[in-house]
């Protein structure tokens, strides 16, 4: 459309292609550069100084950061007393690193041994992780998506198990934590467990609301075709609801990710949450922004494969084929 | 158009070829009955009776039109004998038998097509076939045949999406009677179809129900279709739905568009504008002519 070319805002209409993938481009290049320019122009925040050269205050030494204004204090007194003058130089906090420092500590963490044969490497991490997530969506899955589509097509089902579900799923899955730890040990079972009750209650929801949406009259019209209870579920409901509830988990998967951080941190702490809180122990903010990147590139890239996978699967679904 | 001044035979005048066909029908054996068929629906305003007393009989082969105004209980009705509604009185009889609820023994087509979006055209022609449980390339031959009847062989493996109007429709066609019912139950099925389309998809359907052996109850608020496919047609009064008249239609057959101006068509057609737009003494559905705007021009005088 010609109208779509010259104007950037018209609702619900998709941009050209080379709009569109500036706008792609853009969305990643700006954050980085706001972060750039904030590392490497040390007018714009800095609020730190690192010692240089301590000078004649007792408690300066070379490698430390004050702040600014305590720094400028004993400047000025040192000068008025005629003693040696510290030295630093303008610095961010420690833990905003620049952006090469990440870039380095992301190369390196995955080079790096670790520090104790008992500690595993970051890709050891990652993956502990992944297998995680997995088995905890998983296992949701395969019992919340068809208690979902039996909740979403009959009432008899949705009467029985939504009530107590909506109310479990106030319920904070970290909540569940210790009592995960006292039943199921320390290991990976209490993390499963609890990226499993992240998930689970929320997912029954989403799956028969999205059975819900079905247009009615195909089932009516399936049924004066003949189609019975189990045909009826297993070919018009089931493929019917299809891209969408493949939607839907794209969704989940994304907060199951969520969940892991905390399912990480209670019995002996594992995977990537692992990593992150050791790093940041040993004030190495580098590692920990690198293996947090590892986690958004992850997420990102498995949702785009998801995501191609989906157009592949579903050829007729209007709603993946375009945009998306 | 204005049929009021026009000098027209009765619409109960019949040729004798007409005469003829409409007593062979009544010969052949009912395939369906509806006795005395009441609907009310408990709503929040309290009770609405959409139906009330209705009773028909329809023969093998034969072609029924039901024509009523909006709200006067088509869908309702065609509803109950599909099997998708629970009627509050009355049976109705399938071959003699009561059937309850939906079954592949009546097939029906819906205005809105009801195609499966994920299948191609072939696979919602099968579906019906493959819920009878017969093999998949039994099924397959069968609906081939049914997709070249409606002329669609070329789009066998399109998905519905990429069909214009009337090409989904003839899917939804080639689909219910794929299923082998016994009658064809159709609810307003052209009314969401431009003219051209519409007046072809007549045609099309006339031409497969001469075609194969199927009973046809065809709804329309479409007085030109109600008559041109018609052996008979029931017309409904609203408030509540009643059968007011059953009219058997004087224009003999073949039947084409052509027909709509012949005298049997236009004296059938001023009988329906009688019962469905009865003369109103105190007509407030007519606009409230003031003016909006000031309107200077010399037409005023013209009119
Ligand atoms: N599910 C329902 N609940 C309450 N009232 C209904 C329902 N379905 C239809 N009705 C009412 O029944 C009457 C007949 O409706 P319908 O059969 O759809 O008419 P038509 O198809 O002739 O336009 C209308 O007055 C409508 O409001
Ligand atoms: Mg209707």
């Amino acid at each position: 459309m010609t109208f779509s070319t010259s104007n950037w805002f018209v609702p619900r209409t998709s941009l050209n292609t080379v709009r569109s993938r500036w706008l792609t481009i853009l969305s990643f290049l700006v954050p980085v550069l706001i972060w750039c320019i904030v590392s490497y122009t040390p007018f714009i925040w800095h609020p730190n100084i690192q010692i240089t050269e301590p000078g004649s205050v007792s408690y300066f030494k070379t490698g430390i950061q004050v702040k600014r204004d305590r720094f400028d204090a004993e400047v000025e007194k040192a000068r008025k007393a005629s003693v040696k003058i510290p030295q630093g130089v303008r610095v961010n906090p420690v833990y905003l690193p620049a952006p090469h420092e990440v870039a380095i500590a992301f190369y390196t963490s995955f080079t790096t041994e670790p520090k104790r044969r008992s500690e595993q490497w970051l890709h050891e991490s990652l993956w502990h992780s992944i297998t995680v997530i997995f088995w905890g969506f998983f296992l949701s899955s395969i019992v919340a998506v068809p208690l979902g589509i039996l909740c979403g097509t009959y009432a008899t089902f949705s009467k029985f198990h939504e009530p107590f579900i909506e109310f479990f799923r106030y319920l904070p899955a970290p909540a569940f934590g210790a009592l995960a730890v006292a039943i199921l040990g320390i290991h990976d079972a209490p993390k499963i467990a609890i990226i499993f009750i992240g998930t689970f209650f929320q997912q029954v929801l989403i799956v028969a609301n999205t059975t819900r949406k079905l247009d009615l009259s195909l089932i009516e019209a399936s049924l004066t075709l003949g189609a019975k209870r189990l045909q009826l579920l297993f070919k018009v409901v089931v493929p019917g609801i299809l891209p969408d509830l493949y939607r839907d988990l794209r969704i989940l998967l994304g907060w199951a990710w969520t969940y892991l951080i905390v399912a990480e941190l209670i019995g002996t702490s594992s995977g990537i949450t692992w990593f992150i809180t050791q790093q940041a122990r040993y004030k190495n903010f580098d590692n920990v922004f690198a293996a947090i990147l590892m986690i958004g590139i992850i997420g990102l890239f498995s949702d785009i494969v998801l995501s191609k996978l989906g157009r592949k699967l579903f050829p007729w679904d209007k709603t993946t084929t375009k945009g998306g | 158009m204005n049929t009021k001044n026009l000098e027209l035979p009765s619409y109960l005048e019949k040729g004798e070829s007409v005469t003829k066909t409409l007593a062979a029908i009544k010969e052949r054996e009912v395939v369906l009955e509806v006795k005395q068929l009441s609907k009310t629906f408990d709503s929040t305003k309290g009770p609405v009776t959409a139906l009330n007393d209705v009773s028909f009989k329809t023969h093998r082969r034969e072609f029924v039109t039901v024509i009523g105004p909006s709200g006067c209980g088509k869908s309702t009705l065609i509803r109950i004998l599909a099997g998708l509604e629970t009627q509050t009185h009355g049976e109705v009889l399938l071959d003699g038998k009561a059937v309850s609820g939906p079954g592949p023994d009546r097939g029906m087509v819906f205005q809105g097509y009801t195609l499966f979006p994920w299948l191609t055209v072939k696979k919602n022609v099968m579906f019906g076939l493959s819920c009878q449980g017969k093999t998949r390339a039994t099924a397959e031959s069968e609906a081939m045949q049914w997709v070249d009847l409606v002329g669609l062989e070329k789009f066998a493996n399109a998905y519905p999406d990429q069909l214009s109007g009337g090409m989904k429709q003839r899917v939804a066609i080639a689909r219910s009677l794929a299923a082998q019912p016994r009658i064809l139950l159709m609810d307003e099925p052209f009314g969401a179809l431009d003219a051209q389309t519409r007046v072809r998809m007549q045609e099309y359907l006339m031409e497969i129900w001469r075609n194969i052996d199927i009973t046809i109850l065809f709804i329309t608020h479409d007085l030109d279709e109600a008559i041109l496919l018609a052996d008979r047609i029931l017309v409904l009064k609203a408030h509540p739905g009643e059968i007011q008249e059953v009219i058997e239609v004087p224009v003999p057959r073949p039947r084409s568009s052509e027909q709509l101006l012949s005298p049997e068509f236009l004296a059938t057609r001023q009988r329906l504008e009688e019962l469905i737009h009865p003369p109103l003494d105190n007509d407030d559905t007519k606009p409230n002519m003031f003016r909006m705007v000031n309107v200077d021009d010399d037409v005023e005088p013209l009119l």
